[in-house]
């Protein structure tokens, strides 16, 4: 689950504590490894900590206690403009009384390169994000997502090996949140750069990730790949977090190697695979995605438990049916499937049963 | 519209031109937004630009003098000062009958004030003149009364200045006797009729009947024919003796060469006077040396206020940047001891920094007691230019403080750490990123300081001595102490021409549209 | 002649005409200006308090008196006179009367007599400088020094001033020409008699100037009455020039270290004018409470309060002591003989001429 320092870490995090009030913990022992190249996404609801964990990277607060290590080299002291680390801010923080291209220009000036070199970087850094043609426009005078892009070759045209990225698609709307998306890890892989990545955004995290760090309570709940995230999450905070999800309140009945029985709050009995519950006796939240969810008894493998259910609502959504479901006394049962020509439409009012694969049924914390 | 050439104006609904419906709409609302705002704009006229301009006014104004002496302005239009020999006894006839009238008005003292401005001792000269001036003419009224009683009869008087001819064939007494008459009765409520004629009127009929001896006065009564004959074997009035008895300034040609100057209904005077110059036959010169004094007070206030406006940016700087970024509960506390000042009365403050600043003062005591400077060569901080410099910077700080805050509250944390993160030092960052950005703020205070400064006199005045003091101390002493406005509202018009220039020349620098007082 | 004498006899006869029938219609409101502090004091207690309980009067107080001139000339512009009674210096009264901005007064049948029977003409005598001004208290501008700074001997000549060898250190001035000039001259060897015959001339003003030169740099200016007694106080001069009345204050009432040098001292006149453009009740409610302010009784009791001299001969007798301090203000009146061994008269009508002129140069000599 963590990572611990290797020869291929580039950026370290080792036992790093936050506190800024002297009271409360904001990160609590946060350890971190990540080689280089990688794209990682610190995902979390706010306060979770992870801006709190960007900006130690980035220099702007220090670590309580720990030591953040940027190539091996311990970074605890080094003052921020120093790092050489490229940084997108949520509000694009372009300078407004500078132009385009001075921007652009300005890392590399305080660089003290020479003024052909700069122009030919800055012009080089612009047409990486298509945006030669407004070298002399004011930040203003851009659109949301120009101005975005402008930060992005802002942070990447003095040639930075780690480039932080702080919620920076925040304040567009979701059509060109997604062409950015593309464009970023796009732009990430081909220049080989090392991004850490913070979002409140799941599906941002998923799409654009080698690997996302899900925080909260100032911890790193799971770190994984996306898919693994999704599939596999390791506690109920993430199954929760990521994507939709249905959880069930029991008590672990039986442990069978890598299956268990699950006695739910109102008596029914269903199969699970036990993630986080040790021992018989252990309360449970049992976590179901919703489109793993069968109906269709033909489905579903002989012997598995079923659960009675009543359809509540059923919703058309297009590609997929989304129908809610009062199941264990619980009516907020979501299930989704796909809007194919064989399809049942359920009604409301109707009974049915449903059940699933032991191993899509995840028993975790309580 | 580029379509409207080729099919016509474009129509709207109910077939009028579709500009036409669209003015129509927009003039009834900008005729609400003027009546909205109409009270306000009726307000500052009344309060602020019709007083302004009447000040203004009053620095080219100069009526005074052709108003209180018509006839003696008229006749000193003809009059040439570089004979070097001062009018004849025909200006004093003109003069004493100017006087009488302004002497009874109480017009002529005011005159004497104004033209003391110009020359010294003009105001005395009025002011016993004045009160002499009815004995002015006296002989001619005996002589007239002497000979035939008729003339010292009022309604005699009045009848044959009614007369149709009368003002034809006796100019001058028409003059006089009109003056006597509107004179009395406004003045006193009297009547004519009732009332035997000022010795003027009879110093006039002398002139018209002696004027031409073969001037034929058939249309009038016979009285004036038989006076006319004896009229010019009259003893005549030295008047010219008179005045010169009064006061010997009246036989000389400065006296009359002022009045002569300044005898036009407008006068660049004031505005001459007001940087140090003054009319003279040969037209504009300076004073002489020991008189200079305005030049050096409109550089003075220049170079002080632009002294203060930097030393409040100095100051207020950083602790307006502390105040937009310090966490809420210190930055309020640190905002009321800004706005502290500002319920403090004025003269509170200033003599605060007396005590302060003076020789036997806490800040003398300090560094004395420190050793810093010997006992009797204590700092000498205020009654000059320093201390004006430091109690106006005290007094002004609020003034670019809040601005510059207003300003520095709307530029993000954001953008230093960029700057940082981008490769800048500190200082770089603040001096490349964060300062320019704070420059409105830093222009706003700017203006609102120099402009406040320029026109402060009660805190130069206090601590100023002689080296702090501005140009407006001089406008308050001219305003309110010798009383001449004109010269008061010239000094006034330039200072407000010199602010009006500084602002078009800020414009052109840095940009109106560069100046922010809030968000 | 006949003509005048008719014309002066009917407007006399016109405003005896106005006294007498205003005398059932004056208004119950007044405001009068003064220049505040201890000086309203006295007049409050001495003329205001008691008028108002005699006829019912509510009197408003202003302390406006060293604006008075420009502001009654903008009010009279304005068409809008709110003031009843003003105090003023005679200076300003003169040139008030000038402007016509002042009512003319005959002190024969607008003043009370005097107690000893003597016509107000008589009693006030020389002091009615101007006829639109009633003359109130005479004060002086005169010098005091602190005994603890001074050295052995304490100065007893207005000269002090400027010898700085004597007596090193600060001194204080008024920031204006008159007095100051003066005083240069009269201790450069000039004559009390020919002072102002010589400072009309170019070389006699240069002459104040450069004694005045001699002790520029030792000079605390003063714009405000209270600025030398506070100098001297805190020790910042070791003499300085001010009114009487705050040297009284600073020695007699706070029991400061200064001592009173009475030489040279230039007296002065305050008193009242009553403004042109009253309504025909209010104008007979001022005129009244000046009838009744200025008589013998009146201008005797203010000299409980403050230390400035009755402008009614016959009032000296009647001066008592002080009322809080029970000290005999005679022997600390400026007219007191032992004081007014050396003094001067503000010459009002060479100032009036000179005022301008001079007080350019004098600025002009300030800044250099």
């Amino acid at each position: 689950m963590t990572n611990t320092k290797s020869d291929t870490a580039f950026v370290e995090f080792e036992r790093v504590q936050k506190s800024y009030d002297g009271e409360n913990l904001v990160v609590k022992d946060l350890n971190l490894s990540m080689p280089k190249g990688e794209f990682l996404t610190m995902l979390g609801p706010s306060g979770s900590g992870k801006t709190t964990c960007l900006m130690m990277l980035a220099g702007f607060e220090t670590a309580t206690h720990g030591e953040i290590r940027l190539d091996g080299v311990s970074i605890n002291h080094i003052p921020p403009h120093k790092r050489g680390i490229g940084m997108v801010f949520q509000n694009y923080a372009l300078f407004p009384h500078m132009t385009v291209a001075e921007n652009l220009s300005f890392p590399l000036e305080v660089r003290k390169m020479g003024k052909s070199i700069r122009e030919e970087k800055v012009m080089r850094a612009l047409s990486m994000v298509q945006m030669q043609d407004f070298a002399g426009r004011r930040p203003t005078q851009l659109s949301g997502g120009q101005q975005q892009r402008i930060a992005l070759a802002r942070a990447l045209v003095f040639e930075p090996e780690l480039v932080l990225m702080d919620e920076p698609l925040g304040a567009l709307d979701k059509q060109l949140r997604e062409t950015l998306q593309f464009e970023i890890t796009h732009l990430a892989h081909e220049l080989g750069i090392t991004v850490v990545y913070v979002t409140h955004d799941q599906t941002e995290a998923l799409t654009m990730s080698d690997r996302v760090a899900v925080f909260d309570d100032g911890r790193i709940q799971q770190l994984a790949p996306p898919d693994e995230l999704y599939e596999s999450p390791q506690n109920s905070f993430v199954a929760q977090f990521i994507g939709e999800n249905n959880t069930l309140d029991g008590v672990v009945q039986e442990i069978k190697g890598n299956t268990c029985i699950v006695r739910l709050d109102s008596g029914d009995i269903i199969d699970a695979i036990p993630v986080n519950v040790s021992a018989v006796g252990d309360r449970t939240k049992v976590s179901i995605r919703p489109e793993r969810v069968e109906f269709d008894k033909n489905r579903l493998k002989e012997g598995a438990h079923t659960l009675k259910a009543e359809v509540l609502e059923f919703i058309y959504m297009g590609d997929i049916f989304r129908t809610r479901l009062r199941v264990a006394g619980m009516d907020n049962f979501v299930i989704k499937s796909r809007n194919a020509p064989d399809q049942t439409r359920l009604v409301p009012g109707q009974q049915i049963e449903i059940g699933w694969l032991a191993q899509d049924c995840r028993a975790l914390d309580a | 519209m580029t379509d409207t050439a080729n099919s016509g104006p474009v129509l709207a609904a109910d077939g009028r031109p579709l500009k036409a419906s669209l003015n129509r709409a927009l003039r009834r609302q900008k005729l609400r937004a003027m009546l909205l705002i109409a009270p306000l704009l009726i307000f500052i006229m009344i309060t602020f630009v019709v007083p302004i301009g009447q000040m203004l006014f009053r620095s080219v104004e100069n009526q005074i003098v052709s108003e209180v002496l018509p006839r003696t302005t008229q006749m000193l239009v003809e009059w040439d000062a570089s004979s070097g020999e001062a009018p004849d006894n025909t200006f004093f006839a003109a003069l004493t009958k100017d006087l009488m009238v302004a002497v009874e008005k109480k017009q002529h003292t005011r005159l004497g004030s104004r033209l003391n401005y110009e020359t010294t001792g003009v105001s005395s000269l009025f002011r016993k003149s004045g009160r002499k001036v009815d004995d002015m003419g006296e002989g001619y009224t005996d002589q007239f009364v002497a000979f035939d009683p008729t003339w010292a009869d009022p309604a005699f008087w009045a009848d044959l200045m009614e007369a149709p001819s009368a003002a034809q064939a006796l100019p001058q007494t028409t003059d006089a006797y009109n003056a006597f008459a509107s004179t009395i009765m406004s003045e006193d409520d009297q009547d004519p009729r009732a009332e035997q004629p000022w010795h003027t009127v009879y110093l006039s009929l002398h002139q018209d009947l002696t004027a031409d001896p073969a001037a034929d006065f058939s249309g009038l009564p016979a009285e004036i024919a038989a006076a006319q004959a004896v009229a010019g074997g009259f003893a005549m009035d030295d008047l010219a003796a008179a005045y010169i008895d009064i006061d010997e300034d009246w036989g000389t040609v400065e006296t009359w060469q002022t009045i002569q100057t300044y005898s036009s209904k407008f006068t660049n005077g004031y505005f001459l006077n007001a940087v140090d110059m003054q009319k003279s036959p040969d037209g504009a010169e300076w004073r002489p040396e020991d008189q200079q004094i305005y030049l050096t007070l409109f550089v003075r206030t220049m170079i002080m206020s632009m002294t203060i406006t930097i030393s409040c940016i100095l100051l207020g700087y950083p602790v307006a940047w502390l105040l937009a970024n310090l966490p809420m509960r210190q930055a309020n506390l640190l905002m009321i001891l800004v706005l502290l000042p500002f319920w403090t009365s004025l003269l509170v403050r200033t003599s605060a920094w007396k005590v302060l600043l003076q020789q036997q003062g806490v800040i003398n005591d300090i560094v004395v007691w420190l050793g810093l400077v010997a006992d009797d060569n204590r700092l000498a901080l205020i009654n000059n230019a320093t201390g004006t410099i430091i109690a106006m910077t005290h007094i002004l700080l609020p003034f670019m403080i809040l601005p510059l805050y207003s300003v520095m509250k709307t530029i993000p944390p954001t953008y230093l750490r960029a700057a940082k993160s981008l490769g800048a030092t500190n200082w770089t960052a603040f001096w490349r990123v964060y300062f320019p950005q704070s420059v409105p703020g830093i222009g706003a205070g700017s203006i609102l300081v120099f402009i406040l400064s320029i026109g402060y006199y009660i805190t130069p005045e206090i601590v100023g001595g002689t080296k702090g003091v501005f140009i407006s101390n001089r406008i308050a002493y001219h305003i309110s102490s010798s009383l001449n406005w004109g010269l008061a509202a010239a000094l006034g018009a330039i200072l407000l021409a010199m602010v009006l220039l500084l602002y078009w020349a800020y414009d052109r620098i840095v940009g109106i549209d560069n100046v922010k007082l809030g968000g | 002649m006949k003509l005048t004498t008719t014309l002066m006899a009917s407007t006399a006869m016109v405003m005896a005409g106005t006294t007498a029938f205003a005398g059932s219609h004056m208004a119950n409101e007044m405001t009068i200006v003064s220049w505040g502090g201890a000086y309203s004091a006295s007049q409050k207690a001495a003329y205001h308090d008691p008028y108002s309980e005699a006829n019912g009067v509510t009197i408003v107080n202003d302390e406006s008196s060293a604006e008075a001139v420009a502001k009654l000339r903008a009010m009279s512009e304005a068409g809008n006179v709110t003031w009843d009674v003003v105090d003023v210096v005679a200076a300003d009264a003169i040139r008030l009367c000038d402007e016509g901005l002042a009512l003319e007064i005959d002190p024969d049948t607008q003043l009370a007599d005097g107690d000893d029977g003597s016509k107000a003409s008589d009693d006030f005598g020389d002091l009615l400088v101007s006829d639109c001004f009633i003359p109130q208290i005479v004060y002086s501008t005169t010098a005091g020094y602190r005994t603890d700074l001074v050295g052995d001997t304490a100065p007893t000549s207005i000269c002090a001033f400027f010898d700085l060898e004597a007596y090193p250190g600060m001194r204080s001035l008024e920031k204006r020409p008159i007095n100051n000039m003066e005083w240069a001259l009269l201790c450069d060897g000039v004559a009390k008699a020919d002072v102002y015959d010589v400072l009309e001339t170019e070389a006699g003003q240069s002459q104040a100037f450069a004694k005045l030169d001699t002790i520029k740099d030792n000079v605390v200016w003063w714009s405000a009455g209270a600025d030398t007694p506070q100098l001297l106080a805190d020790g910042e001069v070791i003499m300085g020039t001010t009114y009487n009345g705050r040297l009284f204050a600073l020695i007699e009432e706070q029991n400061q270290p200064v001592g009173m040098l009475w030489d040279a001292q230039v007296f002065d006149l305050d008193g009242w004018i009553i403004p042109t453009g009253l309504s025909p009740e209010r104008e007979a409610r001022a005129l009244d409470y000046i009838m009744f302010a200025t008589d013998t009784q009146r201008l005797a009791d203010q000299a409980k309060y403050i230390s400035y001299g009755p402008a009614r001969a016959s009032s000296a007798p009647l001066v008592g002591k002080h009322a809080t301090l029970g000290i005999d203000m005679a022997q600390h009146m400026p007219t007191d003989p032992e004081n007014a061994k050396n003094t001067f008269l503000y010459n009002y009508e060479w100032w009036a001429d000179y005022r301008d002129d001079l007080d350019a140069k004098f600025q002009a000599w300030l800044s250099q």
